[in-house]
């Protein structure tokens, strides 16, 4: 671009040959004037092309760099901040899943306790039942065996007694078998 | 009555040399280009590096992304291979035409032949890199699609006038409003002064105009910023053209 207004300059140069560029005042309205026109253009020319040179070699590489130097560290830190949240979720989540089996098992100890307390509470119980109905068992068979003692002590005791009274009644004593016959058969009866 | 055509004269500083008769003079013009360059360029090395960036820092990666989303969103992202081209025209514009608001100091930009100059430069990055890139589609610019084949000559031939019209649209848009608002401005501050030299009753009437000077410093600058603003924007619409001719 530098040429083709260096062209241009050339062709209005020779047009102007005498001109000069400062104000001598009066003729015309500078922004019109020709004659200053090769001059600013140089000057431009210089003047934007240093500009161009400074903003593409240095300074927007520098301010670039900088924003994506921050574009950068802010998506670094929100990727971090998100996989500590992923963490702290997986930590929550191991935490309740801990403690969903520890709960589990802590039923499981205490279920398997109570049976066991009551497994053996039942089999005290039992024995104790045991025990207690042999006793009874034993205390009826004692009470059996006394009352079937007694039972034949009455007989024999029966048997003197009417052998007794026979003898009191008819001065002789009577035939034990006899007495013995009659008592039983009067057992039998009453019995 | 102060001559408000003054402010634009260029006054010879040194001469730099002769191309055939004709001198090339260092002029306030040049001073005040020289001046543009030096002040962007400070500003962008000064800004820091800081992760969190500062006042100067982001004002310096504001334009930077604002010149990047200008481009991204009327040129597309292939655009971004003129970033550093519309930049400088962004920044040198912008910053001599806020320069020029400060009393006394020279408007680059309110000279049509460095606007021109400017236009052209764009004008020809179109042209050469439209060939370059796309050879003889690039024709297609000027043959728009879906257009009846009755019509089409007239098509073509408006589409070819404003084509070649567009260097003189784009640098007369930027010189005209920076002249006209600096004549403004200028005509309404000499009522200051003039009304001022009448005595008390003038003192006061020079109220009036000096209330309007300071409302049209603050127009001024929005105009500063908006006509550098416009000038971008069509360069990128004008660069779209190159990358993608045939709409």
């Amino acid at each position: 671009m530098a040429e083709s207004h260096g062209e241009a300059k050339g062709g209005e140069a020779k047009g102007t040959a005498s001109a000069h560029t400062e104000a001598d005042g009066g003729h015309g309205f500078p922004p019109f004037s020709k004659e200053t026109f090769p001059s600013q253009i140089v000057s431009l020319v210089i003047a934007f092309v240093a500009l161009y040179v400074i903003v593409s070699r240095v300074a927007l590489p520098k301010v670039g760099a900088v924003i994506d130097a921050r574009q950068k560290a802010i998506d670094g830190d929100l990727a971090e901040a998100q996989r500590l949240k992923d963490e702290s979720e997986a930590a929550m989540k191991a935490y309740e899943t801990e403690l969903a089996t520890a709960r589990a098992r802590a039923q499981a100890i205490g279920a398997e306790t109570r049976d066991k307390l009551a497994a053996s509470s039942d089999a005290e119980r039992k024995a104790l039942e045991d025990s207690l109905a042999a006793k009874l068992a034993a205390a009826e068979k004692s009470i059996a065996t006394t009352r079937a003692t007694a039972m034949s002590n009455v007989r024999g005791i029966a048997a003197d007694a009417a052998s007794a009274i026979v003898q009191q009644l008819t001065g002789k004593a009577p035939a034990a078998k006899t007495v013995e016959a009659a008592v039983d058969a009067s057992l039998k009866g009453t019995a | 009555m102060i001559d408000p055509i003054h402010q634009f004269h260029l006054n010879k500083i040194f001469t730099i040399g002769h191309i055939g008769n004709q001198e090339i003079a260092f002029t306030n013009s040049s001073a005040y280009m020289l001046l543009a360059v030096v002040l962007i360029a400070v500003m962008m090395m000064a800004a820091g590096r800081a992760l969190v960036p500062g006042r100067f820092q982001s004002m310096v990666e504001l334009s930077y992304e604002f010149v990047a989303n200008t481009i991204r969103t009327s040129a597309g992202s292939h655009g971004m291979t003129f970033f550093p081209l519309v930049f400088s025209l962004f920044m040198f514009i912008f910053v001599s035409n806020i320069v020029g608001i400060i009393p006394y100091t020279f408007t680059v930009s309110s000279h049509i032949i460095v606007t021109f100059a400017l236009a052209l430069l764009v004008f020809l990055t179109v042209i050469i890199y439209g060939f370059y890139k796309n050879g003889l589609k690039f024709f297609k610019l000027f043959v728009p699609s879906g257009i009846p084949a009755v019509i089409l000559p007239l098509v073509v031939v408006i589409e070819i006038i404003s084509f070649f019209s567009r260097p003189i649209s784009h640098s007369v848009r930027l010189f005209a409003n920076m002249l006209a608002g600096h004549v403004t401005l200028k005509v309404f501050a000499s009522f200051v002064t003039m009304l001022g030299a009448l005595g008390f009753v003038g003192k006061v009437g020079a109220l009036l105009p000096l209330g309007l000077t300071v409302a049209l410093t603050g127009l001024e600058l929005m105009v500063a910023f908006l006509q550098a603003y416009v000038f971008t924007i069509l360069t990128c619409i004008y660069l779209n053209d190159a990358i993608h001719p045939g709409h």
